[in-house]
């Protein structure tokens, strides 16, 4: 990757925006899973690793998994936030294994929020 | 011109320097504030707590060793919170120190016995912590107890800083936290030089010199030893001190009296030694400068400690070693061979018994085999300054009323150049009196060379001896000797010519006088007091140059021929090995 | 198939209670009546943390949020909200300072509802390893301006203006610190990142190196082009192994990018940044301990001044912030001093970020503005005290820190009001306690910590923090007596006049303060051999009542052979003497006969 000059950065990061609101806007389907050191000791690994399995396993595409930092909810961890289109994004608390694999099948395939698991998105005072 | 700081100190209006401490400051004004960390020599390390102060305005206190002056302070050296807290960390302190002093080294010559003195300490405030550490008795010079340690750092920052062995240093952490070598490895396995500047820093009885008072005492009873002694230049000018007579005054005679009330058979003086080491060590001088046999810059070894340090830091540098032992060396040599065949004594009945300014000149004695040129031990003990008089003191002999007495002639009677080995630029001095002569056949009008004497710490001089310039240098405190040396390597590596012909080198501030078996309290101001009482030694002397000694020019008619010859090598050098730092 | 809308139902304790099920089934009686259960999703969730508002209902994906929700509002919502698509607006919360009763779109409630994210604007939004998520949040927009539009003076100026004060602990202001450094008259200078975390239950920094660690590094940047230093150091504990690999590929990526190295951006500003790690001794967090650490030397504290700005790494002037300071500049000179400084009480601006542990509900990191209350922390954010306990005390500031009283919960968080209460900010620990914590324990605890944390340099701290330990081991043994509360008053005073650096005066806070607000709970168990809160092993004994039926388990559950003894169906007896006091028969009793005095 060449340097960036401050045209080349102003104009990243418009594009960088963009990709960023077509997620939020849910036009995306991300996973992102908290992996600080807080997550990945709940077990956010493993966690990220079942998504992959089983997003694998049943033959989707387009799905980004990612992971972030800590949101703070050290008592709930792993934590992991869910954008698909049309649905509204949602954060899960005390995402195991299988619960990563439900997340896969009724909320990305049948496009069912998972009830038990909910917990909420942080506030985003900056935006 | 220094800016100056306008302050108060307990409501005197005071004027300093910027930059000024409270401490040094107070000072200016009579005013004290207790210390125990704190030392002159030292930066301040401000670890004890002791020597806190209050800013009007502030609730908070300060440490007076380092708080700078500022303009429009003012300082409150005391109240009866500032004593409160003063005290209790005396007695913190004093909770986790043994508080044996009838049975310590430092009995009555304590610094943390005076402040509990000074602070009324009544009882021991908080119960005792005990530590159970063992003693580093691995060397031959000093024993190290970490149990009365105060963790003030003196010891280890004299190590380090001024001295750059930095064979001391703080280990584990917390109230694990002990002064001892790197890597716990004991004080004889560590790059440490016996130099004992540790243990006339120590302000307890925490590291102090390998007491052999008891081994003399020994000798001195038994009916078929012939015990003799020496004494060096540095100890007339410091022995006063420890009767309470001000630093520097020459107690020469009474020291030789009381050695004699003690019951040695005969007296002789280091400085007859020191007049013997210019002879053989300024003609080493001429045979490299003039002949070229051998590299330049020579340098001086009379000094074990840094004939120690040389080893482990400077080994490539043996080549420019001077070869010729120590005074302390050779009239230990000499009295186990050319006195006892004068005096018809055997040899192995003489019990030589050395008194030094240092706690290294216990470790030289038996530094390599050339240390028993004699055919046994040239030299049997060494005791330092503190020791000695310790001894006098125990044999309740009455210092200060002594009678002054002259030391026993053969071995005794020395020049102005033998007393000014005792100082710093001194071997130097006394080796230009004689090299000037050996050089010219001519001697001095004027002898005194000023420009090597004094305590900066690298002092350059170039000497003109008729035509010939001959550059020298003159380095004490060991860490001062990197500067001079490095500039002699990179010399060398550049192919350039030396940029010194001689180099002397004394281990302690000071030079000899400020050793490390010296009374205890030395500063730059006792050492200034101490130098002056050799340099008014060498005024008084009637002979002020090695070369015009009677006595030595005897000795090489009647023994030892000439300088460098094959006998003086046997007995009068030595020779030098590389050593590790550390060894494991 | 897919639904149009989620509603979701707050079904917590609370919530429950306030008829959350029968809203729950009239909505889908309603919602069925039209319907409209494939388009309709409909949760029960747990706790939103905002009980006093319940029932609540939150509507997605529009996020329409409905307070005080009654079972007969569920048509009204199904027939206006969900067919209708308007929302309704007498059931909308909306914040007491808003004038009109607008609708408002709230994303966030209970845990979050209180929070202001600066600090941690980006922690959970982006991928910490991809540089162009951080780009696009504005990252590296500051380093922008600073580049090509601001003078180190105007930074400077942004910077007091901000009012933003060093999160470190002891809140220096920043800009002063930066003023400092960049008049101090060197050819060479340095900036240095203090992210030797090391307070008891703290992670703020670590969370916030592995959530976001651009922030840090794009803050070093601007630090070195203020004060004119061209090399930055980051100091880190080892044991925070994902925030150096954090770091580590920040730092690769920055470079790659050009916002990093030689002539940054073709600005002609070079800067580079390494990282050093730390052994994890607490002492090194002091900045003078941390520097000599830093240039290799064993860390212990030296006397300031000098301060670092004068006279710090290798004797050259240096600046040094700790994690949460540097964060926060990005942001403040993105957007404004002025709008940091809306946040926060006159002395203290801005945020602060605390990890807040203990006896708490919903234990976590939370960014709050400052001159938020206690109460709202730890009764809103955190969800109160768990198992129905009652709220004791709090621990700010770590083992340097002090204890607050229930009295004090509506006092406002800031760097002062922390110190008027004998605590203090310190670096955000926050750890909560109820009413199973006894303080003399407590303070035992912290005070091991400090003692063993000690460099061992100065007296005061060395010899003081050991002594303090062990009359608070005399006192909890039950073998205390009022000359050492005396003589722990005195040793403590003196710690805090005379110890060297902050470790060492901090140090006694813990003990000092509840003293001041406990003392009877000392008294306690010195004059009546007693641990109020049943903590402290040697004083507690457990006895069986007659309440026992002789079920024989607690004998079976016993870890000491032959201690409970009893025939079945008699009542037992436990050996005091054996007895190690561990409480495994209270806990297994069905009876509770055995009680604990």
């Amino acid at each position: 990757m060449s340097k960036l000059t401050l045209a080349d950065l102003k104009k990243l990061r418009d594009e960088k925006k963009k990709e960023m609101v077509k997620r939020e806007e849910g036009k995306t389907t991300q996973i992102i899973i908290g992996m600080g050191t807080c997550g990945i000791a709940a077990g956010a690994k493993e966690v990220f690793d079942a998504f992959l399995d089983e997003i694998d396993a049943k033959g989707l595409t387009d799905v980004a998994v990612t992971q972030t930092g800590c949101m703070g909810k050290c008592h709930v961890e792993p934590t992991v936030e869910v954008f698909a289109p049309d649905m509204p994004p949602i954060v899960y608390r005390d995402v195991k294994t299988d619960i990563a694999k439900r997340i896969v099948n009724e909320h990305l395939i049948d496009r069912k929020i998972i009830a038990d698991h909910i917990f909420d998105k942080p506030a985003d005072i900056l935006k | 011109m220094d800016k100056m700081i306008n302050l108060k100190i307990n409501g005197r209006d005071v004027t300093v320097k910027a930059g000024t401490t409270i401490l040094d400051a107070a000072r200016q004004i009579a005013v004290k504030i207790p210390t125990l960390c704190w030392h002159p020599d030292l930066d301040p390390w401000a670890s004890c707590g002791i020597c806190v102060v209050k800013i009007n305005g502030s609730s908070k206190m300060l440490r007076a060793c380092t708080a700078a002056v500022e303009e429009g302070m003012s300082v409150i050296t005391h109240d009866t919170e500032i004593v409160e807290v003063r005290k209790t960390v005396i007695e913190l302190i004093l909770s986790a120190h043994p508080n044996d002093c009838l049975a310590c080294p430092r009995n009555l010559e304590c610094e943390l016995q005076v402040l509990a003195a000074e602070f009324g300490i009544r009882e021991m405030a908080y119960p005792a912590i005990k530590r159970n550490l063992p003693q580093d008795v691995s060397t031959t010079s000093l024993v190290l107890n970490p149990e009365k340690c105060v963790l003030c750092s003196r010891c280890a920052k004299v190590c380090q800083d001024v001295q750059g062995v930095w064979a001391l240093e703080f280990l584990s952490r917390g109230e694990n936290t002990r002064v001892a070598p790197a890597a716990d490895v004991s004080l004889n396995d560590s790059p440490c030089i016996k130099c004992g500047q540790c243990s006339a820093h120590c302000p307890v009885g925490a590291i102090y010199e390998k007491s052999e008072e008891h081994v003399v005492w020994n000798a001195l009873r038994k009916p078929d030893a012939y015990p003799v002694v020496q004494i060096a230049p540095a100890v007339r000018v410091a022995i006063g001190e420890a009767f309470g007579l001000p630093a520097g005054t020459v107690e020469t005679g009474k020291l030789y009296a009381a050695l004699r009330q003690l019951g040695f058979k005969a007296v002789f003086d280091t400085n007859f030694g020191a007049d013997l080491t210019i002879m053989e060590e300024g003609s080493e001088f001429i045979d490299r400068f003039v002949n070229k046999n051998g590299p330049l810059p020579l340098i001086t070894s009379c000094c074990p400690a840094w004939v120690d340090y040389l080893e482990k830091f400077y080994c490539d540098m043996i080549p420019y070693f001077s070869t010729a032992k120590s005074p302390q060396a050779m009239v230990g040599a000499l009295s186990k061979t050319y006195y006892a065949q004068k005096m018809g004594i055997k040899p192995d009945e003489i019990f030589m018994v050395s008194i030094m300014p240092c706690t290294a000149k216990k470790f030289e004695i038996s530094r390599s085999r050339e240390m028993s040129s004699s055919g046994q031990k040239d030299i049997d003990v060494s005791l330092t300054t503190r020791e000695i008089s310790r001894m006098i003191k125990s044999a309740g002999i009455n210092f200060n009323s002594l009678p002054n007495e002259e030391c026993d002639s053969i071995l005794g009677e020395y020049t102005g150049a033998g007393t000014i080995f005792g100082a710093t630029g001194g071997v130097m001095e006394a080796a230009l009196r004689t090299v000037y002569h050996l050089l010219t056949k001519k001697e001095l009008d004027n002898v005194n060379f000023t420009d090597v004497r004094g305590l900066d710490g690298v002092k350059e001089a170039t000497i003109d001896v008729s035509g010939t310039q001959v550059r020298v240098a003159v380095a004490h405190g060991m860490a001062h000797i990197a500067e001079v040396l490095e500039k002699v390597k990179a010399a060398v590596a550049e192919g350039k010519e030396t940029p010194y012909h001689f180099v002397e080198v004394m281990a302690c501030r000071g030079g000899c006088i400020g050793g490390g078996g010296q009374p205890y309290g030395a500063n730059d101001e006792i050492r200034k007091a101490r130098a002056a009482g050799i340099y008014k030694d060498d005024e008084m002397s009637k002979k002020r140059c090695s070369h015009q000694n009677p006595h030595i020019q005897k000795v090489y008619e009647e023994f030892l021929e000439k300088p460098l010859s094959k006998k003086a090598h046997d007995l009068l050098h030595t020779g030098y090995t590389a050593r590790p730092e550390y060894r494991w | 198939m897919k639904y149009k809308n989620y509603i979701l139902i707050c079904a917590g304790t609370a919530c429950e209670s306030s008829k959350a099920d029968e809203i729950y089934r009239n909505l889908m009686k309603e919602l069925d009546a039209h319907k409209l259960l494939n388009e309709t999703q409909v949760l029960k969730t747990g706790c939103f943390g905002f009980c006093e508002k319940g029932p609540i209902v939150k509507v997605l994906p529009d996020e329409s949020f409905y307070v005080h929700v009654k079972p007969e509002d569920a048509k009204e919502l199904v027939e206006e909200h969900i067919i209708k698509g308007r929302r309704v607006n007498r059931l909308l919360y909306n914040k007491p300072c808003e004038e009109t009763n607008v609708a408002k779109k709230l994303d966030s409630i209970g845990f979050y509802q209180k929070q202001v994210r600066v600090v941690l604007r980006n922690c959970g939004f982006i991928d910490p390893e991809v540089i162009d998520e951080y780009i696009a949040r504005d990252g590296y927009a500051a380093l922008e301006k600073v580049l090509f539009e601001m003078s180190a003076d105007d930074i400077i100026n942004e910077l007091k203006t901000s009012g933003l004060r060093g999160r470190g602990g002891a809140g220096f202001p920043t800009w002063r610190k930066g003023m400092f450094t960049k008049d101090a008259q060197n050819e060479e200078k340095f900036v240095v990142c203090n992210a030797d975390e090391g307070d008891p239950g703290a992670y703020m920094d670590r969370s916030i190196l592995e959530g976001d660690p651009h922030s840090v590094l794009e803050a070093m940047t601007i630090a070195g082009k203020t004060i004119g230093a061209n090399r930055g150091y980051i100091y880190i504990r080892a044991e925070y192994p994902l925030a150096i690999h954090r770091l580590e590929v920040a730092i690769k990526q920055a470079k790659e990018f050009g916002l990093l190295g030689e002539n940054i951006l073709n600005s002609g500003f070079n800067f580079d940044i390494e990282i050093r790690l730390g052994a994890g001794a607490f002492v090194c967090g002091e900045e003078t301990a941390l520097l000599a650490s830093l240039e290799g030397r064993r860390g212990m504290p030296v006397p300031r001044p000098p301060f670092p700005a004068v006279k710090g790494l290798w004797g050259k002037p240096t600046l040094i912030n700790n994690v949460e300071s540097y964060a926060n500049i990005p942001a403040i000179l993105t957007k404004g001093g002025n709008w940091f400084a809306q946040f926060g009480t006159e002395s203290s601006k801005g945020t602060k970020v605390f990890a807040l542990t203990g006896k708490i509900t919903n234990s976590g990191l939370i960014e709050v503005p400052m001159g938020i209350t206690l109460r709202e922390i730890i009764y809103e954010i955190g969800g109160g005290i768990p198992n129905g306990k009652k709220f004791k005390a709090v621990q700010t500031g770590g083992p340097s820190g002090g204890m607050i009283t229930a009295d004090y919960l509506d006092t406002p968080i800031d760097f002062d009001n922390l110190i008027k209460l004998g605590s203090m900010m310190g670096s955000g620990g926050m750890i909560v306690m109820d009413e199973d914590d006894c303080v003399v324990d407590v303070s035992k605890f912290y005070l091991e910590f400090t003692v063993d944390e000690s460099c061992g340099k100065c007296s005061p701290c060395r010899i003081g923090g050991r002594q303090l330990m062990n009359y608070l081991e005399k006192i909890t043994n039950g073998e205390g007596t009022d000359e050492d509360i005396r003589k722990m008053r005195l040793i403590g005073h003196a710690m805090q006049m005379a110890s060297l650096c902050a470790l060492g005066q901090t140090a006694p806070n813990p003990i000092i303060s509840t003293l001041a607000y406990f003392e009877d709970e000392y008294m306690a168990h010195i004059h009546d051999r007693k641990c109020p809160a049943g903590k402290c092993q040697k004083l507690i004994r457990y006895f069986i009542n007659e309440k026992c039926i002789g079920c024989t388990l607690c004998a079976k559950k016993c870890p000491v052979d032959g201690c409970i003894k009893g025939e079945k169906k008699q009542v037992h007896v436990i050996n005091q003497e054996a007895c190690i006091k561990c409480g495994e028969c209270e806990r297994v009793c069905k009876f509770k006969a055995v009680v604990k005095i």
